[in-house]
């Protein structure tokens, strides 16, 4: 697929590029800036408002999506670097029922004011697809790009172990 | 925030990438992952006319060993590097930087190419590359060359690349004999720059001397600095507290670090040498028989 074709411009630099983006298993086609950030294009162009912005700088992960099944943090990638890729967003979690991560948020809490479960849970989603038995440092690493400044981590942390376990007695991956 | 405007290029080939950098005459960056270009852009501290993306080029992901050298291509995720087993079994300097850059978010998305090649002092991975004695593969106009590490940093963000080169490929030397190496660092919350950092390579003979070593800093200097004096000082001696003690103080000697947020000058001078008796001991430990 052709990625990012150029349209002519004015010194061959092109005002704005054409892209398809799969979004929770939907194709969808949109024309960006270069500059148009992920997370704008996921929430302002697409309406998915899951995705939240918070620190802007990439150090808080409240933006994180899975990029090509990769968690990742929207505010510091290109629209145009996910043309022809595949997003996951808070969004596409839920199928008939809630994910096994959703749910591990719910029954033990793993949230308070809830500005940051989104991008807790994206994380926690490819940590247990690599990993699916992690051990209670190794979920703390998994979520360290991601910042929480309610619940102390305690409850989160305990919410992937139920995910973890959930996932296991269901027999599926951290996938879909 | 949201970066200025500029054209964006997502190239098939290295050559095609080297072309248009070409084109644009130095007014063109290559984009890796972009977790330290984005945020610039969006700070308007760099505006480019165009980006050249090179992250899409699969050719240059890869992590193996040939001809004696561990070769990493320059778009391979800093994940992927820290997930491979050969890395962490025959080269786990590398595992232990990259166990402690960034997080995992930012892992997937930041290259190893990227991390060596944006010049910054604060980066893990050149300091590694440094003790060990990598080299580096730019590819360019008039095609490629090797430079070897310990001449690439020339300043805070520049290195010997030209503006129209690319970094392909980095290339370590295959662990000889009895060699040992570590890298640890002190950071002010987890995934943060570090405070000070030390990367230390010790290879010995058989009879317990330092044949060879290699010790180099992270965010104590303009660049990465390699510790010549320090290294040299502990050629041919026997790796004792005492040689390791002088050659602690001969790395602080060479530190030159600033007062900011993560601490005074002379506490990050102090660090440098804590850790660099202790990732001498723990390369020591490292040291495999035979
Ligand atoms: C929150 C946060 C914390 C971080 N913490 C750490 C840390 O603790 N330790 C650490 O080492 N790093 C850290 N980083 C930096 C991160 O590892 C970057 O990913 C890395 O420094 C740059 O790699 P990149 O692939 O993202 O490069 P980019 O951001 O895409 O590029 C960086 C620069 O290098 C140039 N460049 C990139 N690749 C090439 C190439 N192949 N050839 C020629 N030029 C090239 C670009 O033109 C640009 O000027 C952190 C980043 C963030 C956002």
């Amino acid at each position: 697929m052709a990625v990012a074709e150029r349209q002519a411009g004015e010194d061959g630099i092109p005002p704005t590029y054409p892209i398809t983006v799969s979004v929770n298993g939907k194709e969808h086609e949109a024309t960006v800036e270069g500059r148009t950030l992920l997370v704008h294009f996921i929430r302002d162009t697409l309406g998915l408002t899951g995705t939240h912005i918070g620190c802007d700088t990439t150090s808080c992960g409240a933006c994180t999506v899975l990029l090509d099944g990769r968690a990742v943090k929207s505010c510091a990638i290109l629209a145009v670097q996910a043309d022809a890729r595949e997003i996951r967003t808070v969004e596409g979690l839920e199928t008939d029922v809630l994910h096994p991560v959703q749910k591990g948020f719910v029954e033990e809490h793993g949230l308070q004011c809830g500005f940051c479960t989104p991008g807790m849970m994206l994380a926690s989603v490819d940590l247990l697809e690599k990993n699916p038995n992690p051990t209670e440092d190794e979920i703390r690493h998994g979520i360290a790009g991601n910042l929480c400044r309610c619940t102390g981590y305690v409850n989160i942390v305990k919410a992937v172990q139920f995910a973890a376990k959930k996932l296991q007695e269901d027999g599926q991956g951290g996938g879909t | 925030m949201i970066p200025p405007q500029f054209g964006y290029f997502a190239p098939s080939t290295v050559d095609e990438a080297v072309e248009l950098l070409e084109r644009y005459d130095g007014e063109a960056k290559v984009l890796a992952g972009g977790m330290s270009l984005i945020p610039i852009l969006k700070l308007r501290l760099a505006e480019p006319v165009a980006l050249v993306d090179i992250s899409r080029l699969q050719d240059l992901s890869y992590i193996r060993e040939e001809d004696g050298w561990l070769r990493i291509g320059a778009t391979t995720i800093v994940n992927d590097l820290h997930d491979s087993d050969l890395v962490r079994e025959k080269y786990p300097i590398f595992h232990d930087a990259t166990s402690v850059i960034a997080d995992p978010l930012v892992d997937n998305m930041g290259t190893v190419g990227g991390n060596v090649a944006h010049g910054d002092p604060a980066n893990d991975l050149p300091a590694c590359m440094l003790v060990l004695g990598a080299q580096l593969v730019a590819q360019g106009p008039k095609g490629s060359r090797t430079i070897p590490v310990r001449e690439f940093f020339v300043d805070t963000f520049e290195t010997a690349l030209e503006d129209s080169e690319i970094l392909t490929e980095v290339q370590v030397p295959a662990p000889r004999p009895r060699q040992g190496n570590a890298y640890m660092k002190i950071e002010k919350r987890a995934g943060d720059f570090s405070i000070a950092a030390v990367a230390a390579n010790l290879v010995l003979n058989r009879n317990g001397t330092v044949e060879d070593a290699g010790i180099a800093l992270t965010s104590v200097g303009p660049t990465s600095l390699y510790a010549e004096a320090a290294s040299n000082h502990l050629a041919g001696a026997s790796p004792d507290e005492a040689t390791i003690g002088r050659a602690a103080e001969l790395a602080e000697e060479i530190a030159e670090p600033v007062s900011d947020l993560r601490g005074p000058a002379e506490y990050k001078r102090a660090m440098v040498g804590v850790l660099t008796r202790r990732t001498l001991g723990k390369a020591l430990a490292r040291v495999g028989g035979g």
